[in-house]
């Protein structure tokens, strides 16, 4: 066993610390105030990352990506997490599914997203359908050669930037002894095509400046060479490309939890009361121990899941435990970052009530706390006839 | 033209320093660590002067214990061709150090020593002059601007008062200022590289320097904190207390 990093990794994890603190947290407060990225804003930092080769770090080498592992880009996403999302999102990771694409797709969408062109954003959730993904109502009907789409998709993150969406929707239905199942295919769509719109979304109380848009399809025509995939394939690109999310949002978690407690560990061993520092009073300190002690086990499960999945070992519950534990941890050490601070903690002055704010969402999206302890018992209880 | 580049790791520049509990020193165990940012500067000009075809090798080196290799790295990531490390287990003080970087350059035959102007960390700003006078060369300190042509730099300095434009023969040793040019990230093709790139040690013996301290460190202290200052009702009070209290006009 080896917990160490190689120097390469170090580098990336340096390289990528000092670019958010240098290059995303002087603008953080701005952001917070505007509630969205100014273009140009987003545009600069876009530039920067392209210019530094960290642009699509998670595409392999051979499309023209940065060409890390699961674990490298990791330790990319913990140091990004530090920062705001809203900003962070200009850093270019596109979807890892655009691998999917074939023919012209690849010059229309991959190499473009790659190269930080064209922006995506993923579509799966409607009003009517979150957690029971199949359940969508959003559907895609044959005519002639082509696909006729009907429906409405919410939530949908950054598609206020996106230049094109990557969209779910049913193509059918099976009838199965468990009853009727739904056939699901995975399409590309440009903003700006007929019968497609983006609507503003909801304002969220997590992660101000980062949007979620709406989409409406009406009668909106789509040929063949607009489906990701196959045609009835859309779980298996989903399950093939989207499985690795959730680490991205368990390794954010962590570092935005980092970065919470460190203001906790300053103020404690600088803030009196009683004549004495803060912290040596265990009912201050010991919250200190805690919230490390959870935050470095976050950190290991997260990346040993990671890990697993670059060695080709089953990894589903592993990750699937690292995106709640991580989502969780991130709750209680907000929380208690704003307790060690007292009545400031709440104050606009600070970023700690934002953290707190921003922890919120980490438990809802990528599949909710619940979902995530379903998957994990049903790997467990599956084996045995459970 | 190789271009030399001295690089000194330092406490990070983000960290709040602490003197150590015996007063021998500053704590340096569990701190982070990271390049001088001043090195930073006289790097990315180096690279810029070979990115416009000025000079064709970058070489950094770093003199300390293993951990300077990481430093080292740092540079080579940003775009540098070669490391030497010197291996050195205490801190050395700056004439030694110009001494072995001496020994380096006769070895190495730069065209040009770009170097940070001070280091962050003990602010001796001697290094360069040194070096400069130990090998008889030209030196441009405090440099903001610097055009090369031919066996001829000129440099622009920062003075007290405005900027100096001085003509320098090359070889030469220039120590770089703050807004002499912004540094560049390390870039993720560059990281990929730079453990392939060649890093060779040197020990401090191999060089045959005496690097024995001629300094001794009696004390070191935190600055006394600093006193809440008071408001004046008016000019006349203010004068008053200037003249009468603090005795200072
Ligand atoms: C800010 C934001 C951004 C988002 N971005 C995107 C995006 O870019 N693309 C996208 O496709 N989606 C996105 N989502 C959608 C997100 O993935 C869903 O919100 C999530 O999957 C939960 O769905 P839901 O909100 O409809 O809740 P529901 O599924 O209706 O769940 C309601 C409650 O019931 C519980 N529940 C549901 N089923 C079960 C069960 N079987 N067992 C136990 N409990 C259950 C849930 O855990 C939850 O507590 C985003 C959501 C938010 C809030």
């Amino acid at each position: 066993m080896q917990f160490g990093l190689s120097e390469e990794q170090e580098l990336i994890v340096s390289t990528v610390r000092s670019f958010v603190e240098t290059e995303i947290y002087p603008l953080e407060d701005e952001v917070e105030k505007l509630g969205h990225v100014p273009t140009e804003m987003g545009q600069a930092i876009k530039q920067k990352v392209i210019d530094m080769g960290f642009y699509a770090s998670n595409f392999p080498d051979h499309v023209g990506g940065g060409g890390l592992n699961n674990l490298e880009f990791a330790l990319l996403e913990r140091e990004l997490g530090r920062g705001s999302m809203a900003l962070t999102h200009f850093f270019g990771r596109p979807q890892n599914i655009l691998m999917a694409c074939k023919d012209e797709q690849i010059e229309k969408y991959l190499t473009p997203a790659v190269k930080g062109e064209r922006m995506d954003a993923l579509a799966m959730t409607e009003p009517g359908a979150g957690s029971d993904v199949r359940g969508m109502n959003t559907t895609a009907k044959r005519a002639g050669g082509d696909w006729i789409l009907n429906g409405t998709k919410h939530f949908i993150s950054g598609g206020d930037h996106a230049d094109f969406f990557i969209v779910f929707v049913a193509t059918g239905v099976d009838d199965t002894p468990h009853g009727p199942k739904k056939r699901i295919t995975c399409f590309l769509v440009d903003r700006g095509h007929p019968g497609f719109e983006v609507l503003p979304g909801y304002n969220s109380v997590s992660h101000a400046g980062y949007h979620n848009v709406i989409l409406k399809f009406e009668e909106c025509r789509l040929p063949d060479a607009q489906v990701l995939g196959e045609v009835d394939g859309g779980f298996e690109v989903m399950n093939t490309w989207l499985y690795a999310t959730r680490i991205t949002v368990a390794t954010m978690c962590v570092g935005r939890a980092r970065r919470a407690f460190d203001y906790a560990l300053t103020y404690a061993a600088e803030r009196k009361q009683f004549g004495k520092q803060i912290g040596k009073f265990q009912g201050v300190s010991f919250k200190l121990a805690d919230m490390i002690t959870e935050i470095d086990a976050a950190d290991w499960l997260t990346l040993a899941s990671a890990w697993r999945l670059d060695q080709g070992l089953p990894a589903n519950r592993e990750i699937a435990s690292a995106k709640l534990y991580a989502s969780e941890m991130l709750a209680r050490v907000t929380d208690e970052a704003i307790q060690v601070y007292g009545g400031m903690g709440l104050m606009d002055d600070l970023p700690l009530a934002r953290f707190w704010r921003d922890a919120r969402v980490e438990r809802i999206w990528d599949g909710t706390s619940e979902i995530q302890r379903h998957i994990i018992s049903r790997d467990l209880l599956r084996p045995l006839g459970g | 033209m190789k271009v030399l580049v001295p690089i000194k790791r330092v406490i990070d520049y983000n960290v709040k320093v602490r003197v150590k509990a015996d007063n021998s020193g500053v704590e340096l165990a569990n701190v982070k660590m990271a390049m001088n940012p001043f090195d930073e500067i006289a790097v990315e000009q180096a690279l810029r002067l070979k990115e416009s075809g000025g000079a064709d090798e970058v070489v950094v080196v770093s003199i300390g214990p293993s951990q300077n290799q990481e430093t080292i790295r740092t540079g080579l990531a940003m775009g540098a061709d070669r490391g030497i490390h010197i291996e050195a287990s205490h801190d050395i003080e700056p004439l030694a150090v110009a001494k072995l970087l001496k020994e380096v350059v006769t070895r190495e035959n730069p065209g040009l020593v770009f170097v940070g102007k001070q280091a962050i960390d003990d602010d001796c700003n001697q290094t360069g002059q040194m070096l400069a006078a130990l090998l008889g060369w030209a030196q441009g300190t405090f440099v903001s601007g610097i055009e090369i042509s031919g066996d001829k730099a000129t440099v622009i300095r920062e003075v007290d008062g405005g900027l100096e434009h001085l003509a320098i023969s090359m070889p030469a040793v220039v120590t770089v200022d703050l807004r002499l040019n912004e540094p560049r990230y390390a870039s993720l093709p560059n990281i990929m590289k730079a453990k392939k790139k060649p890093l060779d040690s040197i020990s401090v013996e191999e060089l045959g320097v005496d690097v024995s301290p001629r300094l001794t460190v009696i004390k070191v202290e935190e600055p006394e904190a600093r006193s809440a200052g008071i408001k004046v009702a008016d000019v006349s009070e203010l004068v008053n207390k200037l003249k009468n209290e603090a005795k200072v006009i």
